[in-house]
């Protein structure tokens, strides 16, 4: 599969790279926009060079190792991930790795040599890891065998470590610096024959490293695409119409013909205009004060409470999609000693990245080239070359890291196709910059679809459950992605988390009677993927319900988990591992109560207990919080434990705020309206990391599920009232 | 044309008088460190210093920047990063995307010189920047650690993670 005979590519060192690097990236502030210094650029090219192992492993005579990245880095630490697992099985030494990504060109061009460069799913680390490993591993044999060439020697009698090969007998040694050149022209070994290292000696992966990108975060020489300027670049800012599915009529250049920045006002698509200007915020300037004429369409006299009722026939409706039907719930419900029934409400959450949506894009000489932070690099490229027309042999996406990503900037390249479409408009070979401003992002986001579910259990009388039903309504994904794809409103994704198949999101109780139900229930909202997806929903209410089922059955919360878990081990033992570290039945301090909760996604097990408090006035303080997770391995303890707490923040966030609907648009449009988790919302988090090593699970998004519950489920035992709708409300306020 | 002192320098800059100092910063001068988030001073993302106090810049006009006034962004902060509040943000590995960081090391930096060993409470009322990647409980450790405080910066830390095998 690998090239071994091309010299390692200059990859961030392209030409349009090096003009990025070097004209915004000069520290100081001396360079006015866009000076552009050739001379220095071509000096950058010699920075670059190593012998090119195999499409992962580049090894320059310094001993530097670099390991190239295909997934995208948002934060949640793949980069590193996927460094430690290379240099696992390449024994190289930790302290000479760096980096480098692969831009999606050079994956075409090399017919996906990187595979798949999506990064969502939380799949960045379990669906890389054996490919990653074998090219580390056949690396590391072609190193060695370089070596023994050199010596000739039986490659079998020599020993590596920390990129040191030793012939023990002869007491020769050598590195990798200086064999790499050798090692590269070698014949790669068939690396599906290569045996892998057995996890549980790993060296590298598996232990508490910093991470490999954290020391430009904290000079402020780090670039996101938001950050970039190139040669001649505009700037554009725009406004889409406040109403979904609204157009634009007509706007009025005019005025703001005399407005600084030789501002210039484009219509973009149908419902969307654009000021391009020289800078950014004389841009944004003139768009305020373009006369923009809408027509918001019928869309506009939508108000959230007709979302809510919509959804709300949905729950009692006769047609739906049945996923799990098993027992004969109908009947054990009706012969049930107890009937617990409760209906939940879950609202339109935006993504909210911190670095707003922006692209910028320049089109010039048959080329088009997109500097973007995205989750789906080869998505950006598909949709740069649709949108210009360009073939995607002349196309290029320079990925940048990401200032937040959360699913928002994955399947829907929105903001490249926008770019795309102003530099159509502009002289060819004329970078623009576009950049959402706040407002924008709020209010057209692919927001966390709204739903609603009614769950119904029958309990016997020793308070054991007979029978379960689940019933949600709310909006679809993949109905507002692909229409097409969904038949009769079954959509198992709307399920997650409650399927019967083991493996990625698998319903942990197994009551004898079970039916799971889906009304699909569509609105003029758009929306997508957010950080576990419907995981979210389905985690909050279904152990807000088991919650509520315990406490009617009179029993321990964990206890009443755990009869229902028999049949489930690794669910069982996630809850176990969080019950036992958070000291569950042990006292607690004077006011503190405390929530658990379990669920399955994205192939990993999770667990939570949150300790918390409910002062006279509603103030809801959370103080701690211990999260269990198995997912299966793990690769970077590090990373998992952060991620962990960033599912804690994210999860509490929902608890603060909502986008909610009034006349067709989004009404909180800004963080005055629209809080998020802070530094005082922050509990003390505590990662319990229990791998079984016999699966790949993920990290990045299967916390949220059992955050938002598990503090639910506290404030339910702190006040006797459960809490079924988000963000929290009837005088109860996170603080 | 206006005279800002910004890290040490003078720049003269040609900006209307209304432009934000954020934006005349990062546009006018090219310091991108300081970053955009929402621009009405709630996110704290666009924070620098002006005469040494942590200021939201994306709400503060270049018309309100005296000639004689001092701005530090982050680049400005140290040479090779080597402020007490930096080398905290490091050991801990506090960064997830970093986009926030800027300005989260800069109120850091605001609140310790105004408070050299902050409790959790200070630290929960001064630092009101948003982190959406959720790195609170690092940017608590790094600053009792940037303090010298290791007993407050171990509470905070403790069990952090524990690998169960």
């Amino acid at each position: 599969m690998n090239d071994m005979t091309k010299p390692a590519l200059p990859l961030l060192e392209s030409v349009a790279r090096r003009d990025f690097l070097l004209t915004s990236g000069v520290v100081g502030g001396g360079l006015a926009l866009g000076m552009y210094l050739p001379e220095l650029a071509l000096a950058a090219d010699s920075v670059s060079g190593g012998a090119e192992i195999n499409a992962w492993v580049v090894i320059r005579p310094d001993e530097s190792c670099v390991i190239r990245i295909a997934r995208s880095e948002m934060g949640q630490g793949t980069l590193t991930g996927l460094a430690q697992l290379v240099a696992e099985e390449l024994d190289c030494d930790w302290k000479n790795v760096k980096t480098e990504h692969i831009n999606p060109g050079q994956n075409f061009s090399r017919k996906r040599v990187w595979g798949d460069m999506s990064t969502g799913g939380s799949r960045g680390i379990r669906t890389s890891q054996d490919y990653v490993r074998r090219a580390g591993a056949a690396a590391r044999m072609m190193l060695l065998q370089a070596a023994a060439d050199q010596w000739k020697v039986p490659v079998g009698e020599l020993s590596v470590d920390k990129g040191v090969i030793k012939h023990a007998a002869s007491s020769q040694s050598t590195t990798y610096g200086a064999v790499a050149e050798a090692a590269s022209k070698l014949t790669p070994p068939d690396e599906k024959a290569l045996k892998l290292r057995d996890p549980r000696q790993w060296k590298i992966a598996g232990k508490p490293v910093k991470r490999l990108d954290t020391d430009d975060k904290l000079d402020g020489s780090k670039k996101f695409a938001v950050d970039m300027v190139l040669p001649g670049m505009l700037c554009a800012a725009i406004h889409q119409c406040p109403v979904f599915g609204g157009k634009l009529v007509s706007f009025d250049e005019s005025k703001i013909a005399s407005l600084p920045g030789k501002p210039k006002a484009l219509r973009v698509d149908e419902s969307t205009v654009a000021v391009v200007a020289d800078t950014w915020w004389r841009a944004k300037k003139a768009l305020d004060a373009l006369p923009v004429v809408w027509d918001e369409g019928p869309n506009a006299k939508v108000s959230q409470a007709d979302i809510i009722a919509h959804l709300t026939e949905g729950l009692g409706a006769k047609e739906v999609y049945v996923n799990i039907n098993e027992g004969d719930v109908t009947k054990a419900l009706s012969q049930a000693h107890k009937k617990v029934e409760a209906s939940y409400t879950s609202p339109f959450i935006p993504h909210v990245c911190m670095e707003p949506m922006n692209a910028t894009v320049r089109l010039s000489d048959g080329k088009a080239e997109a500097w973007v932070g995205t989750q789906n690099a080869e998505g950006s490229m598909a949709t740069l070359s649709q949108t210009s027309g360009i073939p995607l042999a002349n196309c290029e996406v320079y990925k940048m890291d990401l200032g937040g990503g959360f699913g928002r900037r994955g399947g829907t390249q929105d903001f490249v196709k926008q770019a795309t479409l102003i530099a159509k408009q502009l002289p060819p070979g004329t970078p623009v910059k576009l950049l959402w401003s706040r407002e924008e992002d709020l209010s057209h986001d692919f927001y966390r679809p709204i739903a609603r579910a009614k769950l119904t259990a029958g309990l016997d009388a020793k308070g054991h459950m007979t029978a379960l039903n689940i019933r949600v309504s709310g909006q679809s994904i993949n109905a507002w992605v692909n229409p097409a794809a969904v038949k009769d409103g079954e959509d198992e994704r709307q399920l997650q988390g409650f399927w019967k198949a083991p493996g990625d999101a698998q319903l942990g109780y197994s009551p004898a009677n079970l039916r799971s139900e889906y009304a699909m229930r569509n609105t003029h909202v758009p929306v997508g993927p957010w950080r576990g997806v419907n995981t979210n929903q389905n985690g909050y209410f279904l152990e807000c319900f088991m919650e509520e089922a315990a406490h009617a059955a009179g029993k321990d919360s964990v206890e009443f988990r755990r009869a229902l878990l028999q049949e489930h081990p690794k669910h069982l033992a996630i809850l176990n591992a969080a019950a036992d570290k958070a000291g569950w039945g042990k006292p607690l301090p004077a006011g503190r109560h405390r929530g658990v909760a379990q669920f399955m996604g994205y192939g990993s097990y999770s667990a939570a207990v949150a300790e918390v408090s409910v002062s006279a006035k509603g103030e809801v303080k959370v103080h701690r919080m211990v999260l269990a997770t198995n997912c299966g391995h793990a690769v970077s303890v590090e990373q998992i434990s952060t991620q962990v707490q960033g599912g804690v923040s994210m999860g509490l966030s929902v608890l603060l705020a909502q986008s909610s609907v009034a006349k067709g648009r989004i009404q909180e449009t800004n963080f005055n309206k629209l809080p998020i988790t802070r530094m005082v919302n922050m509990p003390h988090v505590e990662t319990v990391i229990a791998p079984t090593f016999d699966f790949w699970g993920g990290v990045g998004e299967p916390t949220i599920c059992v955050v938002v519950p598990s503090v639910l489920n506290a404030i339910f035992a702190a006040t006797g009232k459960p809490v079924r709708s988000l963000p929290l409300s009837n005088g109860l306020k996170l603080v | 044309m206006a005279k800002l002192n910004v890290n040490g320098k003078v720049h003269e800059v040609q900006a209307e008088a209304d432009t934000p100092l954020l934006w005349v910063i990062r546009e006018h001068i090219g310091l991108t460190g300081t970053k955009f988030g929402c621009g009405i001073a709630q996110c704290g993302a666009c924070s620098v210093h002006l005469n040494g106090k942590v200021v939201r810049s994306c709400v503060i006009p270049l018309m309100a920047v005296k000639e004689g006034d001092k701005i530090t962004t982050i680049e400005g902060l140290s040479t090779d990063a080597t402020h007490a509040v930096q080398k905290a943000w490091k050991q801990i590995d506090v960064p997830q995307c970093g986009y926030c960081q800027s300005g989260q090391i800069m109120a850091a930096v605001a609140l310790l010189a105004k408070t050299p060993k902050p409790t959790n409470a200070q630290i929960d009322a001064s630092m009101t920047n948003i982190c959406r990647c959720g790195t609170y409980q690092r940017i608590r450790a790094a600053i009792h650690t940037a303090a010298g405080n290791s007993v407050a910066a171990a509470e905070v830390m403790a069990n952090e993670h524990t690998v169960v095998i």
